[in-house]
């Protein structure tokens, strides 16, 4: 199962616009993606309530992981860049 | 009204205050309207959000359906299951409507409030209750308590979604019950809207002709109340306990600046608080000096990497560069830039700027992680702690001081025709010795040190604890560069993600630094600012006046947020906000202390 552990790093973590733009990101990718915070429960990333849930603040890490399938390596690569980029502006 | 006459005689006497604490413990629809009994000039007290003074008749936001019964659905589970979800999508079709009127950050803000209406989790949830044979209202309802529960469990961070959340619930389940969604109360002659709290879908109808003031009982400065308020510079006060108590047209004074909603008012009190806020009007301007609520003066100054960035600057009205960093001009190059060619690029920026502006110019920034072919510094395994910055050109004999030498050259080259003032100032200082050696270096080559002109990078816990010897020398300033010092306090290596959640400038550690260096500042009589990512944070870019900052330099988007940030607190307050978020033991509980003002 393809997974990657990254660093959040806009300021203000995933909530309001930067969580806005990890899930419709999420929503674009053909298989079922979770994220978690480091040892928590994995949640479905492509849902906005569930991410917000997570409190996950700028500067935490966080690991994603995709259910096996065409595409799913590349679903993490691309969820994973967008979180260790500043969504912030 | 008969109260209105005992006021005239009351009004030297202390005033009725409204319960005073904050924090949104109350987060279902609030009974609106109670009938308790008002005395004349009741006082509520909340925070306030810009700097107007203004007086209206109050008008109350529209109620909330009642919570609807649990009781079995009529019809088929499958057809309970489609109105449930017809009304989410209605639900978030109005709020993109919305947000398409509306534009900009609301449309934003309003775009997230309709993904949550058509959540995938939250249709798995409305799904399971109509399937267990609920009505479509009430599988509404009780999905979103449940969020609603989870979310209010998270604390104060995220108070703000909490009001969304209920309002999202209240007009789903208003359109499964076949009424109309609750919201602004129709008027065609300007009011002062008084709600529990105000959702995006709300804010965002507002009109701002219309709409004198906001006063909600709920909310902080972080909810949508307050960001929106700022975006459309209508005064608001967030979080006043027992407004819901006024009814509908009854006059009141809300003083934005004060953090006050006053029902009755005298015509006194009125004319002097519209009068002082007619005098503070240019502090809440979108544009302008940045300034205070008390009118101290924060210089917002844009952080510039070269002439590229000049028009970003400009456009958010900077008032100068806090930060110009000259890095641009020796990557990627065998050889150091010429002096003519260092001049030219230099004044392509300073001629972007009037007179009156200040331009601070950083020295190169060289160090082993950024390796210059012409500044020879060797291999190092631990390039944070070593040869960087200024210590670039003074280590090895000074083998590479000839090429800062030709950099300060081509400044004052670039200054001496130019309308802004133009400071200079070195990174990397530990301590006096090497700053008083950049000053030696600095006026050998004809830049203004007597004049306050060039000064130093406070990066390191070292410079930031002796701030005041070094200032007590030739000195003239001090830029306090928050990412470096963030890393330097906390022995995180800004390059390091596994050491990320360390990077943070909140910590109670590096602000006691940043605190000493603005003691030193005040002590000294010389200018502190900020030029780190620091301060671009508004509620952080408070708490850094609050320790003695007078310029604050960051990207230019950042500039008006925090613009608006400063305008709406006194000095004083700042330095409240600092004193908590100092005393606190983590970077996150010192983010959460300065909130709680």
């Amino acid at each position: 199962m393809p997974q990657r552990t990254v660093t959040v790093a806009s300021r203000i973590g995933l909530h309001a616009r930067p969580a806005a733009v990890f899930v419709n990101k999420a929503k674009e990718l053909p298989v079922p993606v979770t994220l978690a915070r480091d040892g928590g429960a994995p949640v479905n990333a492509k849902s906005l309530l569930a991410i917000m849930t997570l409190d996950v603040r700028g500067g935490e890490r966080v690991t994603l992981a995709a259910a096996e399938g065409e595409g799913a390596a590349a679903a993490v690569d691309e969820l994973a860049d967008l979180l260790e980029t500043d969504l912030d502006g | 009204m008969a109260e209105v006459a005992a006021a005239e005689t009351a009004e030297t006497e202390p005033t009725e205050a409204g319960p005073t604490e904050t924090g949104p413990t109350e987060t279902g629809p609030t009974e609106a309207g109670s009938p308790r009994a008002q005395s004349p000039q009741a006082q509520f007290e909340g925070v306030g959000v810009g700097t107007a003074a203004v007086a209206g008749p109050v008008a109350r936001m529209g109620q909330p359906p009642p919570e609807p019964p649990d009781v079995p659905a009529a019809d088929d589970a499958g057809d309970e299951r489609a109105k449930a979800f017809a009304a989410l999508a209605a639900v978030a079709a109005d709020l993109r409507a919305r947000g398409a009127a509306a534009g900009g950050p609301t449309a934003d803000v309003l775009e997230a409030q309709a993904m949550m209406a058509e959540d995938p989790e939250l249709e798995d949830g409305v799904r399971a209750r109509t399937d267990a044979g609920k009505t479509a209202a009430r599988a509404i309802h009780e999905t979103f308590a449940e969020y609603h529960d989870l979310f209010s469990g998270l604390g104060d961070y995220m108070a703000g979604r909490v009001a969304d959340l209920a309002d999202l619930a209240a007009r789903a389940v208003a359109v499964a019950s076949g009424v109309p969604m609750p919201g602004l109360p129709h008027r065609t002659e300007p009011y002062v809207l008084v709600a529990a709290d105000l959702a995006p879908a709300d804010t965002a109808l507002l009109d701002p002709h219309l709409v004198l003031a906001l006063v909600t009982a709920e909310g902080g400065p972080t909810s949508h109340t307050a960001i929106l308020a700022r975006a459309l510079g209508i005064p608001a006060v967030v979080g006043a306990a027992g407004v819901l108590a006024l009814t509908d047209d009854t006059t009141v004074l809300v003083d934005a600046a004060a953090g006050t909603v006053i029902g009755h008012p005298s015509t006194e009190a009125m004319e002097a608080a519209v009068t002082r806020s007619c005098a503070a009007a240019a502090a809440s301007a979108r544009t302008g000096p940045g300034r205070t609520s008390d009118g101290t003066a924060v210089k917002l100054l844009a952080n510039i990497g070269g002439a590229a960035d000049v028009p970003s600057a400009l456009a958010a009205d900077a008032e100068g560069v806090g930060l110009f960093r000259t890095e641009f001009l020796y990557l990627d190059s065998e050889a150091p830039p010429t002096f003519e060619a260092q001049v030219k690029a230099y004044k392509d920026v300073f001629d972007a700027f009037p007179a009156g502006a200040r331009v601070v110019v950083r020295t190169l920034d060289a160090g082993a992680d950024k390796p210059l072919p012409f500044v020879p510094l060797g291999e190092e395994p631990n390039p944070a702690l070593g040869v960087r910055g200024l210590r670039a050109f003074r280590a090895f004999d000074g083998r590479n001081e000839a090429v800062l030498r030709t950099q300060l050259l081509a400044i004052r080259e670039a200054a001496g025709t130019s309308a802004p003032e133009i400071w200079v100032m070195a990174p990397m200082v530990d301590e006096i010795t090497e700053a008083e050696w950049f000053c030696d270096l600095a006026a050998g080559c004809g830049l203004d040190v007597a004049g306050g002109r060039v000064g130093i990078m406070v990066e390191t816990p070292a410079s930031a604890l002796t701030a005041g010897a070094i200032l007590g020398g030739r000195t003239g300033f001090a830029s306090i560069g928050t990412n470096d010092l963030t890393q330097y306090t906390m022995a995180a290596d800004r390059m390091l993600g596994a050491v990320g959640r360390l990077q943070d400038p909140w910590h109670p550690a590096v602000l006691k630094l940043i605190g000493a260096a603005g003691a030193a500042g005040e002590a000294t009589g010389k200018p502190i600012g900020v030029c780190g990512e620091a301060a671009a944070d508004p509620l952080l870019a408070c708490v850094l006046v609050g320790l003695g900052a007078r310029s604050l330099s960051m990207a230019p988007s950042a500039i008006a947020e925090v613009r608006a940030a400063l305008a709406a607190r006194t000095v004083a307050e700042c330095m409240a906000m600092a004193a908590r978020a100092s005393g606190a033991a983590t970077a996150r509980e010192a983010r959460r202390a300065a909130a709680a003002g």
